[in-house]
């Protein structure tokens, strides 16, 4: 009668998907049965063998390293919840500035100033909000290099609050640009930077302050390109990474 | 969580060798094999955001890379020839061999035998003997890569395993000469 039971069930045995309680009937069966016992036995060789055999391929070295390279330093689980929630915003945002665009009641300015909020926000959202993911400035400041059309320094982070998240290409107004995201306590701040010439017939007030904006924003002009600041941090904070930039030009 | 664990690299490329071979397995071409897991990285990476911390990230990873091998064009060719579900199909019955010893105890210098026959096996075959035996995933742990219920697992697996020990038997009556038999070992057991 084990004899049947077992034979039903001798896959799953030799795999170890059995009840314990039946586990032990079938491995007192199996001391005193030999036809039961020799079956199981060449079945757990069979799976021996497919284990031997099976484990038959292995990357080279190179293909290793490539993906290796890939996916260092890529973000933390926190991280990408964080451009979840992100999104939530960005679909209000989005539709909002939409809808004040089609109603063409803001001036240029603030246009310039809506089209930043936007750039943040759709970035945030996005399922790979950088292109260029690091923490290290000397990575992320030489990715720009021949993407966009002028150099910028980024600042020394150690001893701040602020941490860089990594790095991507923009643009505004069909000018080429850099965007940079830092975090600071779980907000992400975007640091956009444009030459101030291809700008100047949108912003010709230096410094601006923005209105009716659900984000700070922090904007000025240094040699020779012009920046921006915003996020949904603390005023004190986006000055304080503000700061940090003019310091380091 | 630990933070280190908790990041993708450190959850993910441990998995890099077997996902690897894996891979090459199904694609039977070591350039296809490496497009198919670094698009599965990618994939997997994109998508880590909704992957629920807890569950098995390992069966996620073997699923991501087989429905990416499945809408490849090789994938989508071997799928429009062979039934995924061959066994679920009324008619198709193997007949059940009665094993015996003589004729199915391997040794472990059949490697080759065993590898030109995994090769030979439909992809449904291969592939779920390849999670059990060398990946030694569960039961539940398979289900969750192949996307098919526990008893689909237990009855595909069963069937994996009475075509692969079908097919090797005549190579071992052949060939019973440079296939050490092994008898009255009771190693494994």
């Amino acid at each position: 009668m084990v004899c049947e039971e077992l034979e039903a069930k001798l896959d799953s045995y030799v795999d170890g998907e059995v009840p314990e309680q039946e586990m032990r009937t079938f491995d007192a069966h199996m001391r005193s049965c030999p036809s039961c016992s020799a079956d199981a036995l060449s079945r757990v060789q069979m799976k021996s063998a497919i284990h031997g055999a099976g484990k038959r391929y292995t990357p080279s070295a190179e293909f290793r390293k490539r993906m290796q390279q890939k996916i260092a330093a890529k973000p933390r689980r926190s991280f990408g919840l964080g451009w979840t929630f992100a999104a939530a915003a960005a679909a209000i945002i989005v539709i909002g500035a939409l809808t004040s665009a089609y109603l063409g009641t803001r001036s240029g300015k603030d246009q310039v100033f809506s089209e930043i909020a936007d750039l943040h926000v759709a970035t945030l959202a996005s399922s790979s909000p950088v292109d260029v993911i690091s923490t290290d400035r000397h990575t992320v400041k030489p990715w720009f290099q021949g993407k966009i059309p002028f150099a910028f320094n980024l600042p020394e982070l150690q001893n701040s609050e602020f941490s860089l998240l990594g790095g991507r290409m923009t643009y505004l107004e069909q000018t080429p640009g850099a965007h940079l995201i830092y975090d600071v306590r779980k907000h992400h701040i975007s640091v956009f930077v444009f030459q101030e010439r291809s700008l100047q017939a949108r912003l010709d007030e230096n410094p601006i302050s923005p209105k009716q904006l659900p984000f700070t924003l922090e904007t000025w002009t240094q040699g020779g390109l012009r920046y921006f600041v915003i996020g949904d941090a603390s005023a004190a904070d986006i000055d304080n990474l503000a700061r940090l930039f003019k310091a380091a030009v | 969580m630990d933070l280190q664990l908790d990041s993708f690299e450190g959850l993910a490329m441990p998995l890099f060798d077997q996902l690897y071979n894996f891979a090459h397995w199904l694609t039977q071409n070591r350039e296809e094999a490496e497009d198919l897991v670094q698009e599965t990285y990618a994939k997997a990476l994109k998508g880590f955001s909704s992957f629920e911390l807890g569950t098995n990230f390992r069966a996620w990873m073997y699923r991501i890379l087989r429905n990416t091998f499945l809408t490849s064009r090789k994938g989508l060719k071997i799928t429009m020839t062979v039934p995924l579900d061959l066994e679920d199909e009324e008619g198709f019955d193997l007949a059940v061999e009665h094993a015996t010893p003589e004729t199915v105890l391997l040794a472990r210098s059949s490697h080759e035998l065993v590898q030109s026959a995994l090769d030979e096996l439909p992809l449904h075959y291969r592939e779920i003997l390849l999670l059990s035996e060398v990946e030694e995933m569960s039961y539940r742990e398979i289900s969750e890569a192949l996307v098919v219920p526990i008893g689909t697992v237990m009855s595909r697996l069963s069937r994996a395993r009475q075509t692969l020990r079908s097919r090797l038997r005549p190579h071992l009556q052949q060939g019973a000469g440079t296939l050490a038999i092994a008898k009255g070992t009771n190693h494994g057991l």
